[in-house]
C-alpha cells in the first residue's frame, strides 16, 4: 500500500502540468471557444509531441500502455486549464471502447488514428435506437464536439456500433453551447449503416469507467485552479486598507474549497487505483468519484466568482469557463444524484 | 501508486481478527460493543492490559518500548480489525496515541524508561490537561501557575474538560513558568500524577447524560523538578508537537469505528423503511463516500513521505471526519425517526445512535473547532495572512 504517485508517475504530472500551463492559455482557449471549441495546435501538440494521447490504451495498438492512475493525471492536467481539446469523447469513450470491445482489425483500422488526433470520434448514448440489421436510426442531442467528428460510436446500452459522420444517413448540428470549450452537437441517425463491436459489454464498461475517471479528475484539476487563482486574487486585492484574504468570512470560505478539493483527490485516485487493481471497490468508487468530484469542481467555481467581486462576473475574467464547465462536466454521464442513487443501491444490499 | 495490501499484509490482518474476535469472544466478552465512552472503565484497562500483555497496546511504538514497528500499512489494518470485532475505544488512547508520541519525540531517555513502559503496559492511564476558563481555542493565554520550589514543580489554576480525569493516573499541563510571560513564551509542558491532595477532579455533566470530562483544581498540586518534557518556557512546541498527533494519525482507530456507526444507520434504514426515501438514499450514499474518502484521506497522509511539505490531506483531516460524524449523527436521527427521541433505559442514557447524534456535536469542537481549523487551512494551507490579536484600548 502506497497512496502516493511512483516517480514515474510524478514526473509525467509535471510534464502535463507544463504541457498545459505554457500552451493552453487564457487566448488561446478563447480562440478555440470562437471556433469550434478545438485548439488544433493544442492538439496536434498533445498527441503528437506529447505522446500523451495513448495512456490507458493498449501499446499494441498504439497507445502507451499504462492505466487509469496516468489517465487521470492527465485529465487533471488539463482540466486545470479548461484546455479546448476533444479528449474525453475521442480518447477517452471511443477510444477505451474501441480498446476494450473491438475486434483485432476494428482495434487496428480505428485506434491509431484516434491516438494520432488524426481522426476525432464523437460518443453518445441512445436508449431508444432503433436497430435493423446493421442500420441504426435515432441519435442525441448532447455529443461533446460532436461537430468536429469524423466517426462516432453509438450504444444503446445493449450494443455498440461505429458510424462514420460522412454516412447520408447521418446529420450533425453544431449547437450554441454554453461550454464552449466542449461544444455540444446533435446527431441524428437515419439508416446510417453501423459497425457493430464485437464485445460491446466490454466496450461500454471500459468506457464508462475512463469516462467517469476522466470527468472526475478533470474536474478535480478544475476545482484546484479556482482554488489557486482565488486565493492569488485574495492576496492582491485590498478592501478597507486589507488584503481581502485577512478577512476570516474569506479564509473560511477558502479553506472550505481545500477541505472537498482534498476529498476530490483522494476520491479520484482512489478510482483510477481501484479500477486499474481490479479491486471489488472499484465499482463504487467510480459512482463516488464522477458525483464528488463534479459536483466539488461546481462548489468552487462557484465560489471563484463570489470571491472575485464584479470582475468575476465579466468575460474578460477566466472564472466563467471554470464556472461552465464544472456546469457541464456536473450533469453529463449522470447526474450526481443518479450516481448517488447507484451506490445507495449497492450499500443496502438491493438488486441494481 | 497502490491501494491494494500485499499478501504479507494480508496475513497480518488475519492475525489480528483472530484474536480480536477471540478475546471479544471469550474473556472479554462482557465488553464487547460498548460505545458508551465511560462504559465499565475498570473492566477496559484490563482490557488494555490483556493487549499489551500480547503486544498489541501500541503496535506503532518501537519495539524496544513494547511496540511492534508497525508500518502504516499495519497500523491501518489493525485498526480497521479493531473496530470490525466490535471492540470498544482505547480507554488509554491518550496516553497511547498522544503522551507516548510526545515522549517519544521530545523526552529523555530517563523519562522514556520512566514513562512508556507503564503506558504500553495499560496500567498507566494519561489524560490531557491543556483547556481552561479561559483558555479554550486560545490555548496559548493559559493562566496555570507553575513554579520551582525546592527542586519540585509547585502547580496552582484550573483544567476544565480533561477527558477521563476521574479514571486517569497522570495527567499533562501546559503550565505559565514564568511570571508576567503572555501568549506562547513562558510556558512549560508538567506531566504530573494525579493521586495527590493538591488535584481535585469534578466531572461535568454532558449533553448525553454523561460525564467523561472533568474540572481539575490544582493547589499547590507537585510534581519532581525533573517532570517536564522539553526546556523550562519551552512548553508552546511540546504541547503543537502533541496536537498535531492529536490531529493526525492517531484518531485512525476512531475513525475506523465510524464504519460500525454507518452500518447500524443503514440497518436501520432498512428495518423502519426508510431505505425507501430517496432523500435518505442520498444522503446515507453521501455519508458511505465521505466514510470512504476519510479512509483514503488517511492513507494518502501515512503515505507521505515528503514531510518538507505541508499535506494537504493532513491539515483538512479533522474538519473533515468531524463535519462528517456530526452530519451522520444527524442522519441516523433522521432515519429513526421519533423513536430516536426516546430511550429505553430509566436513566437519561442513550443508546449508540441517539447517543451517536448527541456525542457528535462535541467533535467539531475538541481538538480546535472547525473555526479554527479553518483558519489553519487558511494560514498553513494556502499561506493567508493570520488572524489579527485583539488589543483592548486604554
Ligand atoms: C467532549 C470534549 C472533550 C474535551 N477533552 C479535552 C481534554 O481532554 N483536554 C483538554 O485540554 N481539553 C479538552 N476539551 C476542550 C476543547 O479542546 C475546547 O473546548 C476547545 O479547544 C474550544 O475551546 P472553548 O471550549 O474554550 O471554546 P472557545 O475557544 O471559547 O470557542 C467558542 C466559539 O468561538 C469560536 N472561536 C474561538 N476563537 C475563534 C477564532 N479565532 N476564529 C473564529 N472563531 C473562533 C469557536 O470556534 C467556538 O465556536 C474537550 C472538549 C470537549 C467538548
Amino acid at each position: 500500500m502506497e497512496f502516493a504517485f511512483t516517480e514515474e508517475q510524478q514526473m509525467i504530472a509535471e510534464t502535463a502540468q507544463a504541457f498545459f500551463r505554457d500552451n493552453a492559455t487564457s487566448e488561446r482557449v478563447r480562440r478555440a471557444m470562437a471556433a469550434d471549441g478545438i485548439d488544433r495546435e493544442l492538439w496536434a501538440a498533445f498527441c503528437r509531441e506529447l505522446g500523451l494521447s495513448g495512456i490507458g490504451l493498449p501499446e499494441e495498438t498504439g497507445g502507451s500502455g499504462l492505466g487509469m492512475v496516468e489517465l487521470a493525471i492527465i485529465a487533471e492536467a488539463a482540466g486545470a486549464q479548461v484546455a479546448a481539446l476533444p479528449m474525453l469523447g475521442s480518447l477517452v469513450q471511443a477510444a477505451q471502447a474501441i480498446a476494450a470491445g473491438g475486434t483485432q482489425e476494428q482495434r487496428a483500422a480505428l485506434l491509431p488514428d484516434l491516438i494520432s488526433g488524426e481522426a476525432i470520434a464523437g460518443y453518445f448514448y441512445d436508449g431508444a435506437l432503433k436497430v435493423e440489421g446493421d442500420r441504426l436510426t435515432g441519435g442525441a442531442h448532447y455529443v461533446t464536439h460532436g461537430a468536429s467528428a469524423s466517426l462516432f460510436i453509438v450504444t444503446d446500452n445493449r450494443g455498440m456500433w461505429v458510424v462514420r459522420a460522412d454516412d447520408p444517413g447521418v446529420t450533425v448540428t453544431a449547437q450554441t453551447s454554453m461550454d464552449q470549450t466542449r461544444p455540444f452537437a446533435r446527431v441524428t441517425l437515419a439508416d446510417a449503416q453501423g459497425e457493430a463491436l464485437a464485445d460491446p459489454a466490454a466496450a461500454l464498461a471500459a468506457a464508462h469507467r475512463a469516462a467517469f475517471i476522466a470527468v472526475a479528475a478533470e474536474s478535480l484539476g478544475g476545482a484546484q485552479a479556482c482554488l489557486d487563482r482565488t486565493v492569488a486574487y485574495s492576496q492582491e486585492r485590498v478592501q478597507f486598507g486589507r488584503p481581502i484574504g485577512s478577512f476570516q468570512a474569506y479564509k473560511h470560505r477558502l479553506a472550505d474549497m481545500m477541505i472537498e478539493i482534498e476529498q476530490a483527490r483522494s476520491v479520484v485516485y482512489w478510482a483510477a487505483c481501484a479500477v486499474d487493481e481490479q479491486s471489488d471497490e472499484a465499482d463504487l468508487a467510480i459512482h463516488a468519484a464522477k458525483s464528488f468530484a463534479a459536483d466539488t469542481y461546481f462548489r468552487c467555481a462557484g465560489d471563484m466568482i463570489q470571491l472575485h467581486g464584479g470582475i468575476g462576473f465579466t468575460w474578460e475574467h477566466d472564472a466563467h469557463l471554470f464556472f461552465k464547465r464544472a456546469r457541464s462536466l456536473q450533469s453529463m454521464l449522470g447526474s450526481g444524484n443518479w450516481h448517488r442513487e447507484r451506490i445507495a443501491t449497492m450499500i443496502l444490499g438491493e438488486a441494481a | 501508486m497502490k491501494l491494494g495490501f500485499s499478501a504479507e499484509d494480508e496475513l497480518f490482518r488475519q492475525e489480528c481478527a483472530d484474536w480480536l474476535n477471540g478475546q471479544m469472544a471469550g474473556e472479554f466478552k462482557d465488553i464487547k460493543g460498548i460505545t458508551k465512552l465511560t462504559g465499565s472503565p475498570e473492566r477496559r484497562k484490563e482490557w488494555e492490559q490483556q493487549l499489551a500483555a500480547h503486544r498489541w497496546s501500541c503496535i506503532g511504538w518501537p519495539s524496544q518500548w513494547g511496540g511492534r514497528d508497525a508500518t502504516l500499512a499495519q497500523q491501518v489494518i489493525f485498526a480497521e480489525e479493531y473496530a470490525r470485532a466490535g471492540v470498544p475505544g482505547r480507554i488509554n488512547h491518550i496516553g497511547i496515541e498522544l503522551a507516548g508520541p510526545t515522549i517519544l519525540a521530545f523526552g529523555t531517555e530517563e523519562q522514556k524508561r520512566q514513562f512508556l513502559p507503564g503506558i504500553a503496559a495499560g496500567t498507566t492511564i494519561f489524560c490531557q490537561g491543556f483547556s481552561e476558563p479561559n483558555a479554550g481555542s486560545d490555548l496559548a493565554s493559559v493562566r496555570t501557575r507553575g513554579r520551582l520550589e525546592n527542586g519540585e514543580w509547585v502547580v496552582n489554576g484550573q483544567k476544565i474538560w480533561t477527558s477521563l480525569a476521574h479514571i486517569s493516573d497522570w495527567i499533562f499541563v501546559v503550565t505559565r513558568t514564568e511570571e508576567g510571560s503572555q501568549g506562547p513564551k513562558g510556558l512549560t509542558f508538567l506531566m504530573m500524577p494525579l493521586d495527590q491532595p493538591g488535584i481535585e477532579v469534578r466531572g461535568i455533566r454532558q449533553i448525553n447524560g454523561d460525564s467523561e470530562f472533568n474540572e481539575t483544581f490544582f493547589t499547590d498540586a507537585r510534581c519532581p523538578a525533573d517532570s517536564l518534557i522539553g526546556a523550562v518556557g519551552q512548553g508552546w512546541g511540546i504541547a503543537m508537537g502533541l496536537l498535531a498527533f492529536e490531529r493526525g494519525v492517531s484518531t485512525l482507530g476512531q475513525q475506523m469505528g465510524f464504519r460500525n456507526e454507518l452500518d447500524d444507520i443503514i440497518a436501520a434504514a432498512k428495518a423502519n423503511g426508510a431505505a425507501n426515501d430517496p432523500l435518505i438514499r442520498q444522503r446515507l450514499a453521501k455519508a458511505e463516500i465521505g466514510l470512504r474518502l476519510m479512509r483514503y484521506g488517511a492513507l494518502r497522509m501515512l503515505s507521505q513521505t515528503d514531510h518538507k511539505k505541508i499535506d494537504g490531506a493532513a491539515l483538512t483531516y479533522k474538519i473533515q471526519w468531524a463535519s462528517w460524524r456530526r452530519n451522520l449523527g444527524e442522519l441516523a436521527m433522521d432515519v429513526l425517526g421519533q423513536a430516536g427521541e426516546v430511550s429505553d433505559h430509566a436513566e437519561y442514557e442513550w443508546d449508540t445512535l441517539p447517543n451517536l447524534f448527541l456525542f457528535s456535536r462535541a467533535d467539531t469542537i475538541y481538538g480546535g473547532t472547525n473555526q479554527i481549523q479553518r483558519n489553519l487551512i487558511a494560514e498553513r494551507g494556502l499561506g493567508l495572512p493570520r488572524e489579527p490579536r485583539y488589543v483592548p484600548k486604554g
